[in-house]
């Protein structure tokens, strides 16, 4: 629009351009300046229009002033710039040409009308911004409100459907909210369970650490802790649990509430406590079994310093028999009856009975006095077992044999404790049973050693540990070498050399004999063969015989003739050079079948000498029923000998055995001749052959190829 | 316990905020007490605060025009704040009819009050959201619906960068967004430095420490800092420049001292 130079259009737009200037600096609109004066321009034209109006309209006025805050002149500052303006201005380039004093007056009102109308829309423009600012905040509150919630439901329904108990208390104790997992654990309702404190469940089992635990984390010293703890229900039963309890501490960190997570382990303690007692206590008779045993041994032993403790170690005499007679089930029955009956001996505190297996049976005592308190266990254990134990309807006689061991803490390990008493009791067996035993530290020291030979024989067969020493037997006619014994030896590594007598029995209690006694034969068959292939048939009495032990148990071994036969011929040995010997007392009571072997030997050449004869009770009847040879007599005849004048007793009963042994065809031989007197006065009697140091101790097979030699010569 | 990912941090308007003390500077009543607090502290050391805040509104206008010139009709304004007036939208709608807008904002209010704003406006729409997880922006799917990435967008990046700290990397979220434009997409970026303030620097510093104060630091940049947040980009004319510099529609002498505080400059992606 083009405005003429100075016309009302020009005018109006030279106002409009000073409003815009003094207003502008004080707004805070983006629009540039000119855009600025504009938006003014139309409100410059109104205000022009109101100010020649022909009646004051306060509306109009007031528009104007809520327009500027439309355009953004929220600042007062506009206002009062705004005003100046208006007051300066407005009548000089808008009233025209005529009187000034209408439109000054009118003009004064249009202001007061302008201000008006702006503070208004000001006060709704402020109003309303303020109101939408706070809504906005209201709905972003809203928002994390309700996602707070939704998290919390979130929360609610982990805590309420959790499967392991979840309670949360003050730091006072008092507990403030528990799920239904805790409730049912501890069978209360919720109200009950909130009115009660966390300090009220004190129960008897609680471990010692358990409230120290509790005040360390009230008082924030800790932030959690972990144990197993009981709990008493109503219905008076025992919940037990595995408690977790942890510290909460609010935004700040200070501690405000406590956490406790609880897991139900009553069923799982009680499999346990039932596991436990299975696996410590025994089926059959409901005692303490080895495993529990041990257990309080051990604890008993490292109890520390002048603890003492005492045991009794019981094993049934004849306890077999029973089984075998009478059958497992009167055997389990009479071991459950011996059970009831030790247990009511062991009456005193600190004393248990205990099964350790079979018909093996411990009981053992603590405390002080254990010397006398392990003796009158003792007794009341031998006692107990002295009535008749009725079974099937009858009355089965039990007897036992019982190792005491008493002794300091400390000093032993369990094992070496029950390996004394089981020593002690078979000491007791082997005197007969029906008796108890001391233990003794020499009698164990021995078993022990005898113990480890046992375990020893058969790698030592293996090894080649056993040697063979050979002792001459001589003619007393004539002084020559007919023949030898063969005696094994041990060369043990750790014992040096044993006799016989050390380990003999032990093979023949484990059955190793039979192959000991078959290399003995080996050996010496072999042997045998080695002097005939060096001597020959020329010696003057004929070849070197060998003589070999056979015990009572290669006797009854059924390959024993064939074994000694297929050696024999392996060798290519003549039957006649080989003399067995069996002890007399092997013999005692042997019936027929035990014989068979020695006819079958006899028949085939082998000759027979009776061992140690006169040692038993030398039925001498019995004489004519065994294929024997030959006689040993045994060296305690020959001992009275020695002396001069010889026994003149000895020497009746000498002659006798010979004239005996000689009517029946039997050869003589005599045992243990040490000196040059025996020799000559055991010739006159008429043995007829010797052997003893007199003439050579057992040595090694050369030896007695010099001997021979020497006899050959001389 | 931490705090659930799902589960958003608690609004507390007891602390001030910087879109609403920008609200404020602009003579607009979305503010509280303390917003209005902190603004008059910060004022008592850069009186001109406002002005340079009108200084950026009047550049964000000038070029969101230039931009709907450049044909460009999608608007993604990052860090847009409380829009009082003169709103990208409705600059952006007044030049060219049915443009689409999203503003993005993590100041929940800010969120909350664009929406009421918004309400009926089906070509703007505004994300919660945070410039430093661009990929949280662009798969949004405010974005999702009224963006196509395929054809150029105009970025605003006004007056939001000097909120992020260098340790939260803010040159490679600015790049991860370049990525993500259509070639002849536009940066429109403004930016606080101690340049151009007409004030010494320790008084201007008493201003950046209230920022400190109130736990949203302002980070002053070089222009040579802020002329890196281009790289990518062709700068158009005239380059980075003091805001009143860029393209003015009216004498920049006649504006006020504290307008030519900071840069401001449109990118050009190749």
């Amino acid at each position: 629009m083009s405005a003429e130079p100075d016309g009302p259009e020009d005018r109006l737009r030279r106002f409009t351009t000073i409003w815009s200037r003094a207003v502008y600096p004080v707004t805070s609109t983006s629009l540039t300046r000119a855009e600025f004066e504009q938006r003014l321009l139309p409100l410059a034209r109104r205000l022009s229009e109101l100010l020649r109006a022909h009646g004051f309209d306060a509306d109009g006025a007031k528009a104007v002033g809520a327009a500027l805050v439309g355009a953004h002149c929220t600042d007062p500052e506009a206002l009062a710039r705004t005003l100046d303006c208006v007051d300066a201005y407005l009548v000089l380039y808008c009233a025209g040409d005529g009187p000034q004093d209408e439109p000054r007056i009118r003009c004064s009102r249009l202001q007061h009308a302008m201000a008006a109308g702006y503070a208004e829309a000001l006060r709704r423009r402020t109003l309303a911004e303020q109101e939408s600012i706070a809504q906005a905040a209201l709905r972003a509150q809203g928002v994390v409100a309700q996602a707070l919630h939704a998290s919390e439901a979130r929360f609610r329904a982990v805590f309420e459907g959790a499967a392991i108990g979840v309670g949360i208390a003050d730091l006072d104790g008092h507990v403030l909210q528990a799920n239904q997992a805790l409730l049912r654990m501890f069978g209360l309702s919720e109200q009950t369970l909130r009115g009660r404190r966390v300090q009220d469940w004190v129960h008897p089992e609680d471990a010692p650490q358990t409230w120290k635990l509790y005040d360390e984390l009230v008082r924030g010293e800790r932030e959690h802790y972990h144990l197993e703890k009981a709990f008493n229900r109503p219905d008076g039963t025992v919940l037990w649990t595995n408690l977790t309890v942890s510290l909460l501490r609010d935004a700040d960190g200070s501690p405000q509430y406590q956490l406790a997570l609880m897991e139900d382990t009553t069923e799982r303690r009680l499999l346990n406590l039932r596991l436990r007692y299975e696996a410590t206590h025994d089926a059959l008779t409901g005692l303490p079994n080895r495993t529990l045993f041990f257990e309080r041994l051990e604890k008993v032993l490292n109890a520390g310093e002048g603890q003492r403790f005492g045991l009794c170690y019981l094993d049934l005499d004849g306890f077999k028999t029973v089984n075998d007679s009478l059958g497992h089930a009167a055997g389990d029955r009479l071991l459950v009856e011996v059970a009831d009956r030790l247990q009511s001996c062991a009456t005193a505190p600190g004393e248990m009975v205990a099964r350790l297996g079979g018909d093996e049976f411990v009981a053992l005592t603590t405390g002080p006095g254990t010397a006398r308190k392990v003796d009158e266990l003792a007794e009341r254990i031998m006692n107990a077992l002295i009535t008749p134990i009725s079974i099937d309807g009858r009355d089965l006689m039990v007897r036992g044999s019982l190792g005491i061991v008493e002794g300091p803490a400390g000093e032993r390990t369990a094992a070496e404790v029950l390996r004394s008493a089981d020593i002690t009791m078979y000491r007791a067996k082997s005197a007969g049973g029906n008796r108890s035993e001391l233990a003794d530290p020499e009698a164990d020291a021995r078993a022990i050693t005898r113990h480890g030979l046992t375990t020893a024989l058969p790698t030592a067969l293996e090894r080649g540990e056993f040697f063979i020493e050979y002792q001459p037997l001589v003619h007393l006619g004539d002084g020559s070498v007919r023949g030898a014994e063969a005696l094994v030896r041990w060369l043990h590594p750790q014992h040096g050399v044993l006799g016989p007598d050390r380990f003999i029995p032990l093979a023949e209690h484990t059955g190793l004999i039979v192959p000991l006694g078959r290399w003995v034969l080996e050996e010496s068959i072999r042997q045998a063969r080695a002097w005939r292939e060096r001597h020959g048939e020329d010696a003057a009495a004929g070849p070197l015989r060998i003589n070999v032990n056979l015990s009572p148990c290669q006797l009854s071994h059924p390959g024993l003739v064939q074994d000694t036969v297929d050696i024999l011929e392996r060798a290519g040995v003549a039957p006649d050079a080989l003399c067995l010997e069996v002890t007399e007392s092997a013999l005692i009571g042997a019936d027929d079948d035990l014989l068979k072997p020695l006819h079958r030997f006899a028949e085939m050449g082998v000759d027979i000498a009776l061992d140690d004869f006169g040692t038993g009770y030398s039925n001498l009847a019995n004489l004519r029923r065994l294929p024997v040879r030959i006689l040993k007599l045994d060296r305690s005849f020959t001992r009275g000998m020695q002396q001069f004048p010889a026994d003149p007793v000895d020497l009746k009963i000498v002659e006798g055995i010979v004239s005996l042994a000689h009517s029946l065809d039997l050869a003589v031989t005599v045992e243990g001749v040490e000196t040059g007197a025996q020799a000559e006065q055991l010739r006159i009697l008429g043995c007829d052959t010797a052997q003893g140091w007199y003439y050579a101790r057992p040595g090694p097979p050369e030896r007695l190829h010099d001997l021979a030699l020497v006899d050959a010569t001389g | 316990m931490e705090r659930p990912a799902w589960a958003p941090r608690s609004i507390d308007i007891s602390v001030p905020s910087v879109s609403r003390i920008y609200d404020y500077y602009l003579g607009g009543s979305h503010n509280f007490e303390v917003d209005r607090e902190a603004a008059r502290k910060a004022m008592e050391f850069m009186p001109g605060l406002p002005k340079i805040m009108q200084a950026n509104r009047a550049f964000m206008r000038r070029a969101v025009r230039f931009a709907a010139g450049e044909g460009i009709t999608q608007f993604l304004d990052i860090g847009s704040g409380i829009p009082t007036f003169g709103n990208a939208h409705e600059v952006a709608q007044a030049a060219v009819p049915g443009a689409r807008v999203v503003y993005v904002d993590h100041d929940p209010v800010a969120v909350a009050h664009s929406q009421a704003v918004l309400a009926g406006n089906d070509a703007a729409d505004v994300v919660a959201a945070d410039l430093r997880k661009p990929k949280e922006i662009l798969s949004s799917p405010e974005v999702e619906r009224l963006i196509d990435l395929n054809r150029p967008v105009a970025l605003l990046l006004v007056a939001i960068l000097h909120f992020v700290e260098d340790a939260d990397d803010p040159y490679g979220a600015v790049a991860e967004l370049r990525d993500a434009l259509a070639p002849g997409s536009l940066l429109i970026l403004t930016h606080a430095s101690y340049e151009g303030i007409p004030v010494p620097a320790e008084r201007a510093e008493g201003a950046v420490d209230v920022y400190k104060d109130i736990r949203n630091p302002l980070i002053m940049r070089s222009r040579d800092e802020i002329a890196r947040f281009f790289e990518g980009y062709d700068m158009v004319e005239p380059g980075l420049v003091p805001m009143p510099h860029w393209r003015p529609e009216s004498a920049p002498e006649d504006e006020d001292p504290f307008a030519f505080s900071g840069f401001a400059g449109v990118g050009r992606t190749a």
